[in-house]
């Protein structure tokens, strides 16, 4: 497998300048003769298809919802970090970059997230071009706010609803080329196969969801914007759709798959609060910037929350981390959480979940002035619980959020199959093994707007363009392996549903792969998956059948495909023998619980390669090495 | 838990549904070389202005045609002397009448011409109604206008044409000028007719309360801070019309206002 | 608690469809509108009945893919609150809830309460954007926005495209929706160089995919999960007649 990272020659600071001078450029009207596929509508896969039918590019773009708008990047809360420093508060590309790169726990490639840093501003800028309505201030310049991991104000917002906002600016753009007829959007068909001919990504096969039909789709270049694979856990943030599917068939279909054990488990999510939850909720990070999150300082506490005395409480983030206090990292918080509860401190329903307390901020500012900051918020909240956050604590505990594997690219955001792109949350870049707040959004806009329609061009410029079709014979074997499984799914005629197995998939994986992971419990799920895989295939029920509208059977696909992917999850999870990020290990942390990395021996990315159905994986390593930045030991004390 | 016949759908594929492409609209075509005037008023949000505008005409109109009438409290001379002036001036009075009748026509039909394409956008209605906060008067809009507008039919059978009631429409006062306080007295003393006209200017009322508030809203004029201000206004005005106009039956009917000796029985 | 369900069962966009009855016991008052649904389908499948088809997909009231029509009412009774935030404690044990789709010609159901809203999709390809290509942005602090009109803005582009507002409109009206989307633009001014035009090309889009007119019935308001205000109605009413009385054509 071909890792090489096709990084730039030259300082950090000029390497994506260098680059884009010495990629080949594609004839303007030669522009027109090239397709481009894009699977997935959100920030990062809207904003490409926009952008590259703007360059002149032919562009088909898929999405499984309704509505390219409906993507999962709109549901992103808190804001998009950009290196504008209109705060002036020392803000820099350079900080920006330290501060990922620091955030990430010394896993990304640091080329790749100089040049996120570097065109962060551009993103703001584009972004307010097409109207997206930041919050401003009075003097009608915009605001700015700081995010978990960061000491400076560089997170750009939409009240809380930063992703929607950011989203529609895409949609409106991406709308924009469809009513050109530069863009073909193609609505409720999903991605099932990805087309690798002579070498070459090709083509894609999909599903109509409405119809049931299948059909291949062939183009000179395929780009997969399919998100993240939370959704393994089965109770995540993540939208009920999201799923791994699209990214693990280009995995078995060549694509190396980089660092699937890095996931992100965000710190405020409303609790769990009972079995027949279907799906957990996101509470935005900004509240940590007037929240104060504790825990009663005795376990086992029965008082409610106005009862127990300052005295008695743990302010545990603040303890613990002075300097950064309740806005430490993601990754930090959440298993400080975890610990606590772990103690018996935790609170609210299964002692899983501990207060976030706007008493003292409501005491300082007024009641007002924190509904002004976080009031949908709290009304969501409010919603949900039934209990009013501005008199009652709110309870939270973290979920499972984001991920920072994916699949590998190099700096082109090329796959390890020629052709194949894969850009925002589904490929594996810039957030090594944990992502900062408010970077996600800037991630996968950079990926779809700034990067993608630089590096792709380069692509196309090796390739012939013109007629390109889906008589090629692999078009035809794809499409067969795609009908045989959805037949085979349906005719299981099991007992159990689609849910029941995913719902165990994701207990397994929470328990043994989630917030903390020890040898044992990964080797016990890497002993379990299989079972619970050979249950599926043999025990499932799914009704109706697959030329129609069957939303089971689009679900049986996804939690098939979790059901294969999460045992290479744990498998890298048990490989990489370190903590770092949002990988905990238990066997490597010092005696106050805190992350130790192993740089001599994991300073790398893990990438696995797919063997066939019964082969173990491959696990192949692309060095990581940092010579912009001093890895240390990451401390937000 | 148990179903009743709620046992799914077997196992037989389907046929596709309609799809729906992405591309140009159908009917932009057809209406590409129009001019833009003309298509922007032919559009749905066009033809709303049209309600609107002629709804706020025939509401001067009502109002004018009110004040006219309420003479009746002055007396058969005031009244009679108001309805020759405009007679004597048949140029002006045709000219109006062909106006109000364009306004009202083009109030109706278009109207009327929206209420179709409205229920063909709903064509399954809902098992369950529910309504949060419409009100009477909106929902009844076409209703109550067309009963207005039979009405209106009636009111000239009884008052212009001399169709109906119509020993009443040839009497001439001393004068010899139409006598148009004794036949309106006459027409009014029928408990039958006054109650019909009663019924007619709470319909009116009731049509006005939604429509003299809501062309504000269509002609792009209202905003949180003039919307309950219009909405008191049309409710006002939706008072004076039925206070006005129901107040020459009753009073006839009360025996307040009475024909001339020697009129009526 | 214990409930009865009336659901519109429809196998495609030809069959006919019906109400079914189904009994529903053991649900958590906690548990989401969706959830009681999710409980359903499971027990369902398990007796070898068809699930009830219905969309959603994030479950946190932004993406505007549910919808449902619960006892007439566009997303249930709560106000402010889309069908997945909706939650069970609002109805009583022993309830009748009728779940119906979205209704109307623009509409098309494609299987039980999923319906088709690609028309918002295309009216909005008819002009809800600004024509600005990717680089070459300003700034974006070159441009001070009053913050007042920011927040305007920001009201209007609140809308997630559910179409709850065509849903509660007798008329099957699309007014909200689109003066929403007319609203967020027309407040800002890197939507001013194409207001005249945007207006008048996506109220003939609106109008070419069979949605009713407005009789400032103000249902939609009251449905509307982001709570957008009429004022933007008004507006849209107000600009398109500017508009159209410039001679500016879509």
């Amino acid at each position: 497998m071909n890792l090489d990272p096709n990084i730039p020659d030259g300082p950090i600071q000029d390497k994506w300048d260098l680059h884009r001078f010495q990629m080949k450029l594609v004839n303007p009207a030669n522009k027109r003769k090239f397709r481009v596929i894009i699977v997935g509508s959100g920030l990062a896969g809207g904003s490409a298809a926009a952008t590259l039918a703007e360059l002149g590019y032919d562009v088909d773009c898929f999405c499984y919802q309704d509505s390219a708008r409906r993507a999962h990047s709109i549901a992103a809360q808190g804001g998009i970090n950009a290196a504008k420093n209109y705060q002036n508060d020392g803000d820099s590309v350079w900080r920006l970059f330290y501060d990922t790169v620091k955030g990430g726990d010394f896993r990304s490639r640091e080329a790749n997230v100089y040049r996120l840093s570097q065109v962060s501003a551009n993103i703001i800028d584009q972004c307010v071009a097409q109207g997206v309505p930041f919050a401003r201030e009075y003097g009608g310049q915009l605001a700015n706010r700081s995010f978990g991991g960061a000491q400076v104000s560089r997170t750009f917002y939409a009240r809380g609803q930063t992703g929607q906002q950011l989203l529609l600016g895409c949609y409106a753009a991406l709308n924009r080329q469809i009513g050109l007829g530069k863009v073909r959007m193609h609505t409720r068909k999903e991605m099932l196969d990805v087309v690798v001919a002579d070498g070459n990504a090709r083509g894609i096969v999909t599903r109509d969801l409405v119809t049931g039909k299948i059909e291949s789709h062939a183009a000179h270049a395929v780009v997969l914007a399919t998100g993240g694979y939370a959704n393994v856990f089965f109770l995540s943030t993540n939208a009920m759709g999201c799923n791994v599917t699209a990214t693990w068939r280009a995995h078995k279909r060549g694509a190396g798959f980089a660092n699937p054990c890095y996931t992100q488990i965000h710190p405020t999510c409303i609790p769990v609060h009972g079995d027949f939850q279907s799906k957990l909720t996101l509470m935005s990070e900004s509240l940590r910037n007037d929240g104060r999150v504790w825990v009663p300082s005795k376990p086992g506490e029965t008082r409610g929350p106005a009862e127990i005395p300052d005295a008695e409480r743990d302010y545990y983030l603040e303890r613990k981390y002075p300097s950064f206090g309740n806005l430490a990292p993601r990754d930090i918080a959440s298993r400080s959480a975890k610990e606590a509860c772990d103690d018996g401190k935790g609170v609210g329903h299964g002692g899983r979940g501990v207060y976030l307390d706007f008493r003292d901020a409501i005491a300082r500012v007024g009641e007002d002035a924190v509904r002004e900051r976080y009031g949908n918020l709290f009304d969501m909240y409010e919603r949900i619980t039934d209990e009013n956050p501005y008199k009652v604590p709110m309870r939270i505990y973290p979920a499972p959020h984001y991920t920072m594997g994916g699949l590998w690219v190099d700096y082109n955001l090329q796959s390890t199959v020629p052709g194949l792109h894969v850009i925002g949350e589904a490929n594996f870049s810039d957030h090594g093994a944990n992502r900062l707040g408010a970077s996600a959004l800037m991630q996968g806009l950079a990926d779809g707007y700034f990067v993608l329609p630089y590096t792709i061009g380069h692509y196309f410029a090796t390739q012939k363009p013109g007629d390109i079709d889906t008589d090629h014979p692999d078009f035809k074997r794809v499409e067969a392996d795609v009908h045989a499984r959805l037949n085979k799914l349906i005719s299981i005629g099991g007992a159990r549903t689609v849910d029941h197995f995913h719902r165990e998939l994701g207990r397994l994986m929470w328990d043994k792969c989630g917030m903390a992971r020890n040898a044992a419990g990964l080797e016990e799920a890497l002993v379990r998956i299989p079972e619970l895989r050979e249950e599926f295939w043999s025990d499932v029920r799914i009704p109706g059948g697959d030329t129609e509208f069957n939303m089971e059977l689009e679900k049986a696909g996804r939690v098939a495909d979790f059901l294969e992917f999460g045992e290479t999850m744990c498998r890298d999870a048990l490989t990489r023998d370190e903590s770092c990020g949002g990988h905990f290990r238990e066997e490597h942390q010092t005696p106050d619980g805190e992350a130790v990395r192993d740089d001599a021996n994991f300073a790398h990315a893990a990438v696995w390669e797919h063997n066939g159905p019964d082969a173990e994986p491959t696990r192949h390593v692309e060095p990581l090495s940092y010579e912009n930045v001093e890895l240390a030991i990451r401390s937000y004390k | 838990m148990g179903s009743e016949g709620g046992d799914g759908y077997g196992l037989e594929p389907c046929s596709p549904p309609k799809v729906l492409p992405n591309r140009p609209l159908p009917g932009v075509e057809e209406t590409a070389g129009m001019n833009p005037l003309m298509r922007g008023m032919a559009s749905s949000l066009g033809s709303k202005l049209v309600v609107a505008l002629t709804g706020a005409g025939l509401i001067g109109f009502v109002i004018a045609h009110m004040a006219g009438n309420l003479q009746m409290f002055i007396g058969q001379d005031a009244v009679n002397a108001y309805a020759a002036q405009l007679k004597s001036m048949p140029e002006l009075l045709w000219v109006m009448r062909i106006g109000l009748i364009g306004v009202a026509a083009a109030h109706v039909v278009t109207a009327v011409r929206l209420a179709a394409s409205n229920k063909a956008a709903r064509p399954v209605a809902y098992h369950a109604a529910g309504s949060i906060q419409q009100t009477t008067s909106a929902r009844t809009m076409v209703l109550t206008g067309l009963l207005v507008l039979a009405f209106v039919v009636y009111h000239l059978a009884h008052f212009t044409w001399g169709l109906v009631h119509a020993d009443a429409f040839s009497l001439v006062d001393a004068q010899g000028r139409h006598d148009v306080f004794s036949m309106t007295v006459l027409g009014f003393q029928q408990p039958i007719v006054a109650g019909a006209y009663l019924l007619a200017m709470l319909l009116l009322a009731l049509h006005l309360l939604h429509g003299a508030a809501s062309l504000f809203q269509t002609w792009g004029v209202t905003n949180q801070a003039w919307a309950p201000l219009f909405k008191t206004a049309a409710k006002g005005l939706a008072w004076v019309i039925l206070i006005g106009n129901a107040s020459m039956p009753i009073a006839v009917q009360l025996g307040l206002i009475v024909p001339p000796a020697g009129v009526g029985s | 608690m214990k409930l009865n369900l009336r659901i519109w069962r429809q196998k495609n966009a030809e069959d006919g469809g019906r109400m079914d009855n189904y009994e529903l016991e053991d649900i958590s008052a906690d548990a989401s509108f969706l959830e009681m649904l999710d409980v359903l389908n499971e027990s369902l499948i398990e007796r070898s009945e068809e699930p009830v088809a219905f969309d959603h997909d994030c479950r946190e009231g932004i993406c505007g893919t549910c919808s449902l029509v619960i006892n007439g009412v566009p997303h249930g009774p709560r106000r402010a609150t889309t069908t997945c935030q909706l939650h069970m404690r609002e109805f009583k044990d022993g309830d009748t809830i009728t779940i119906e789709p979205f209704r109307a010609a623009a509409f098309p159901v494609l299987r039980d309460l999923c319906v088709d809203r690609g028309a918002f999709d295309r009216i909005l390809q008819q002009g809800g954007f600004v024509s600005v290509n990717t680089g070459g942005a300003q700034d974006a602090n070159a441009l001070p926005i009053a913050k007042v009109e920011a927040d305007t803005a920001f009201d209007a582009a609140a809308c997630i495209g559910c179409g709850a507002c065509v849903a509660a409109c007798p008329n099957a009206a699309a007014m909200l929706f689109v003066a929403a989307k007319v609203g967020h633009l027309a407040h800002l001014p890197q939507g001013e160089p194409e207001r005249e035009q945007r207006v008048v090309s996506m109220v003939h889009a609106m109008d070419e995919e069979g949605f009713g007119s407005c009789r400032n019935y103000y249902e939609c308001e009251a449905a509307c999960p982001k709570e957008i205000s009429v004022d933007f109605i008004a507006e849209m009413n107000r600009g398109y007649r500017q508009s159209v009385s410039k001679g500016v054509s879509a």
